[in-house]
């Protein structure tokens, strides 16, 4: 199983720590042909109008449509979550449309306000605490019937699955606790698992 | 604020996280709003609000501020990514009036003219996160101990010269392995020499890097100059006259962000070089007086 990291830029080296700390070694993906022989993908943290912009560039847009109807799954937080998004506000900007909730960029503020709260997470049934770390978060406005909400702040949606979607307003890559990127490698296992049948 | 780091005092997490979303990026000095929107399409990381660019401040003299009120409020309007601001070192309540600008990182820079020949702001007091300069690990130290959530190494701010970016970032990255090479006996001398809480330099000891990102600045001028600095060891870059006093700054601002991902890959770095109009023109620092150089205000 090999799962890669979209390195244009954000905290992408973090996520490698963070999947390593699940025993999956993750390989750093600037370039589209580089997604080729991957099982899984996540999309960072860092600023998604730069992301967007170098994804434009390099043409990484057909590339991963092609890794989406291959049905390999991709994990995006924060950053990542917004250009997985079907609709984006705050401002307007383009995105890639695979899972079908609509979101608003820094929807709590500027850096002032980024905070790191308590939350409840529901993987496979089990609720489980952990820390989220919001910074200069976007919210989750809309989620369509086929989004599964895994976790909540409030009352508020801040992680989603559809089906091999899954997304984060806030980064588990921050803190300690593995459990979110454990959940994403089972979901590539599985995925590989399919594909040998 | 401030966070305990395994009883290590140093700044809150989620201002160091903020400067961990910013690696690989490239963080663009802007007078304007123009200039702003400029960076952003170009895919800058975030903007650095300042009044006038180092180069300008070098040939026009006089004192360097905080940039107006209502051009960092124009600049916050025009782009969505985050705003940096300068504020002059020590100059507390420059600080204070970024803060509550809610601006998204406070530059205590020497590229404007100190406020305070003795003291440092005290970073700790503030909600929002702090970079300052540093020409050698002591210096990053000092600053991270003040509650420094980013670390630049400082260059030679406006000369268009790489030479004084890269003998900081070696300085730092050579201090950093050197650390992690002595024994504990070691280290309270070491703490010592280097002028350095004792704490900072245990954890750098123990974990073979600094507790918070470190990007490079002052005198990156060309796509090369930001690959050169990444493959030294920055986690990102701050460029600033290099961009806007340059031929064709959109242009120019686009390739340095390409050469700044792609660091690492010779074709691109070459392929994004081409035909991007003149450069800055530099200066040779060798030959610069003492006070000409912004890199020694602070310490």
């Amino acid at each position: 199983m090999k799962i890669g990291v979209l390195a244009l830029q954000g905290d992408f080296a973090l996520h490698v720590k963070a999947l390593a700390r699940c025993g999956v070694e993750a390989v750093e993906v600037r370039k589209p042909e580089e997604l080729e022989d991957l099982d899984g993908l996540v999309i960072p943290g860092g600023e998604s109008t730069t992301l967007l912009k170098l994804m434009e560039e390099w043409r990484f847009v057909p590339a991963l449509e092609k890794f989406h109807a291959a049905g390999k799954p991709m994990f995006g937080t924060c950053a990542g979550l917004i250009l997985l998004a079907r609709d984006v506000d705050s401002p307007r900007q383009a995105s890639l449309g695979f899972i079908d909730i609509g979101v608003e960029r820094n929807a709590y503020g500027r850096q002032r306000e980024s905070f790191s709260a308590m939350g409840s997470v529901e993987l496979d049934g089990e609720p489980h605490r952990l820390e989220m770390v919001f910074i200069r978060a976007p919210r989750i406005r809309r989620a369509g019937p086929g989004v599964t909400t895994l976790a909540s702040h409030g009352d508020e949606p801040v992680m989603a699955r559809e089906g091999s979607i899954l997304v984060a307003t806030f980064h588990p890559e921050l803190t300690n606790d593995a459990s979110i990127h454990r959940y994403f490698c089972a979901l590539v296992a599985e995925g590989t698992r399919e594909k040998a049948v | 604020m401030s966070e305990e780091l395994n009883g290590l005092r140093i700044a809150d997490r989620k201002h160091i996280a903020l400067a961990e979303m910013l690696k690989g990026g490239v963080v663009m000095d802007v007078t304007n709003a123009e200039q702003a929107k400029i960076a952003e399409d170009a895919g800058a990381a975030s903007v650095m609000a300042l009044e006038r660019v180092p180069s300008d401040i070098r040939k026009q003299g006089g004192v360097a501020r905080m940039s107006p009120v209502s051009k960092i409020r124009e600049i916050q309007k025009t782009v969505s990514i985050p705003v940096m601001a300068k504020a002059r070192i020590g100059h507390f309540v420059e600080a204070q009036i970024l803060q509550a600008l809610a601006i998204d990182f406070i530059d205590e820079s020497e590229v404007l003219t100190p406020a305070d020949e003795h003291f440092h702001i005290d970073k700790y007091a503030f909600s929002v996160p702090f970079v300052c300069g540093c020409r050698d690990l002591g210096e990053a130290l000092r600053r991270i101990g003040e509650g420094a959530a980013m670390i630049r190494t400082k260059g030679e701010a406006g000369s268009g010269n790489i030479v004084e970016a890269v003998r900081h970032m070696r300085a730092v990255v050579s201090g950093v392995k050197r650390l992690a090479s002595l024994g504990p006996e070691e280290l309270m001398t070491e703490s010592k020499n280097l002028g350095a809480p004792y704490d900072l330099v245990r954890w750098v000891a123990q974990h073979g890097k600094l507790p918070v990102p470190n990007f490079s600045a002052g005198g990156i001028a060309t796509p090369a100059d930001a690959a050169l600095m990444m493959q030294l060891g920055a986690e990102a870059v701050f460029v600033g006259s290099g961009i806007f006093k340059s031929e064709d700054p959109a242009k120019r601002a686009k390739a340095i962000v390409q050469a700044t991902t792609h660091y690492k890959d010779p074709d691109v770095l070459a392929r994004v070089s081409e035909e991007l109009g003149e450069a800055m023109p530099g200066l040779e620092v060798s030959k610069m007086a003492e006070h000409e150089r912004m890199a020694t205000r602070g310490w």
